[in-house]
């Protein structure tokens, strides 16, 4: 059965991906990538860089444009209206409609810079949901205490250290309460010896029953939390399936490859 | 080599490092000091000996003719800035914008407007009433130019419309120097584009904004005087028109001179503020806040 027909089979998922490519150029950064994810489930996505995983993952919330394929998310066709036969562009304002369903962690934190950790959390519910300061910013506390940051509310993000930041980012992407976490390689821009602050906050994430996809390094964290891995290579998913298959016994001498030149 | 090296033993050194120390003499310094100074009190010397009466210059600092100018000038300097702010940044966004005609309009008023003379710009706005004897909307309403464009409205357009093409430049720069990354991470949050622009990008874009804008209001206040030529009312024109009927030329040029200075040191102070406001989160406060709270703890 191909990923396709698997995504049609199981109509529950929460992101289906189908026959999507992506071209930057010449460049085939996609080729004809189908995956589909179920609710509640940690999907890693492992492979070299230059493999497309990230860019597979910013097509998901719509950062990058796809080029063929379509994709689902929480039930609806993303970027486009389906109207009989024909596909219509969504507005901009549509398109950040969509992407509420969605919270995403990047490599390079990406805080606001002119904003303080708490501002940091309560910028999105403030501006996009429009709800009460008094409300969120409660609700901000909460989250700041629940990744261990309380105390630095008030601190600007240039006086974080990276693992800091990167938690007040996952906290900021889930003050807007998403159905679904992205995390493009979230560690990979720390020192090594705050690897562990962020990927315990992740493990305690993904033990909450979030829908989590991560595209990751850090294949000790995908063997103990992925629901699922998938590898990447050359824009392409060459190997998929549990953890203990895909990290332990690769199937494909690609993976295998990569495993070893990683462990190395 | 050997002359001003002092070779050493290891054995040496712990004596050597309780030794006194003879701090060098900065010779040069001391006889630049002292050249400059003489200059100076020879200027002093000559304007005090000069033929200036400055009872004239401390009767005419607030004479009313003068302060209905400075008030001229300064309500000139915010118009027309707030004019070219506002265009600046419609103009910035514009010429960053995919769409080409918006992009080719842009380009097309900054190389105007940054391409002729400023002086030229505001004969043109004067004498507008010679290509469009009226204005307005044909069957709705029309005017006469020569009562709409005065000498407010000429120097208000002349000034603004020109500031607005060197402000969108220096706004533009503002933008780009915001990282790609913030508006990344406000369309995950849900923003849309101007909500981002306004929220994220803008403020940020601010602390590259401000010095030269900062700047930009000073020239503006010295600017105005160009306005002169078109009778506009302000300060410099009004020192004109009191030293053509008393002929104290230099006195009342020294009044005007007076005013400006008291202005631009005024709105130097503001600027000092208004760029530390804009730093949050940001370089020296942020080393001065870590600092504090260092010591607090």
């Amino acid at each position: 059965m191909s990923a396709v027909e698997k995504a049609a089979a199981s109509d529950d998922a929460i992101v289906t991906i189908a026959h999507v490519s992506k071209f930057f150029g010449p460049l085939k950064a996609l080729n004809n990538v189908s995956l589909s994810i179920q609710p509640g489930t940690v999907q890693c996505i492992i492979g070299p860089s230059g493999s497309g995983k990230s860019t597979l993952l910013r097509c998901i919330n719509q950062l990058e444009k796809i080029d063929e394929g379509a994709i689902s998310v929480d039930g609806a066709l993303i970027g486009y209206r389906r109207v009989g036969e024909t596909l219509h562009e969504l507005t901009d304002a549509e398109i950040a409609q969509q992407r509420l369903s969605t919270g995403m962690v990047f490599q390079r934190f990406n805080l606001f810079n002119h904003m303080t950790a708490l501002q940091n959390i309560i910028e999105g519910p403030l501006t996009v949901l429009r709800r009460p300061r008094k409300e969120i910013v409660a609700e901000a506390m909460a989250l700041l205490e629940r990744v261990g940051l309380a105390d630095k509310r008030d601190s600007y993000p240039s006086e974080l250290s990276g693992g800091q930041q990167q938690r007040v980012a996952i906290a900021r992407a889930l003050a807007m309460r998403p159905k679904l976490m992205l995390f493009d390689e979230p560690t990979s821009a720390l020192d090594p010896e705050l690897v562990g602050e962020v990927l315990n906050v992740m493990r305690d994430l993904a033990a909450t029953g979030m829908t989590m996809i991560v595209v990751t390094h850090e294949l000790g964290f995908a063997r103990e939390v992925a629901s699922d891995v998938v590898f990447m290579d050359k824009g392409e998913i060459v190997e998929q399936g549990p953890p203990q298959t895909v990290l332990v016994a690769p199937s494909q001498p690609r993976t295998r490859d990569f495993i070893a030149a990683v462990l190395k | 080599m050997s002359a001003i090296t002092s070779p050493v033993s290891s054995r040496d050194l712990a004596a050597i490092a309780r030794m006194r120390i003879v701090p060098r003499r900065f010779y040069g310094r001391w006889i630049a000091a002292a050249a400059i100074l003489g200059v100076l009190g020879w200027l002093v010397l000559a304007f005090a000996k000069g033929d200036i009466a400055w009872p004239v210059v401390a009767q005419f600092f607030t004479a009313p003719a003068i302060l209905s100018g400075l008030s001229n000038t300064l309500i000139m300097t915010v118009c027309a800035m707030a004019l070219g702010i506002v265009l600046g940044v419609v103009f910035a966004i514009m010429y960053m914008s995919p769409n080409p005609v918006l992009r080719g309009v842009a380009l097309f008023y900054i190389w105007f407007f940054r391409g002729t003379p400023l002086l030229l710009q505001l004969l043109l706005w004067f004498n507008l009433a010679l290509v469009f004897p009226t204005i307005g909307i044909p069957g709705l309403f029309s005017w006469r130019t020569i009562d709409v464009i005065g000498p407010f409205m000429a120097t208000l357009l002349g000034l603004g419309m020109n500031q607005g093409a060197y402000t969108a430049e220096v706004v533009r720069g503002g933008i780009l120097s915001v990282d790609a990354g913030q508006t990344e991470a406000a369309k995950a949050v849900g923003m849309t584009r101007l909500t981002t622009l306004r929220r994220i990008v803008l403020p940020q874009a601010m602390r590259v904004i401000i010095p030269p804008v900062g700047n930009e209001v000073i020239s503006m206040v010295k600017l105005t005087s160009v306005a002169s030529v078109i009778q506009y009312a302000e300060i410099l024109r009004n020192a004109q028109t009191i030293y053509y009927a008393n002929a104290r030329v230099i006195e009342l040029l020294i009044v005007a001179a007076g005013w400006y200075l008291i202005v631009v040191t005024v709105l130097q102070i503001g600027q000092y503020f208004l760029e530390r406001h804009f730093s949050k989160g940001r370089g020296e406060r942020r080393a001065r806040r870590v600092a504090v709270q260092e010591d607090a703890a």
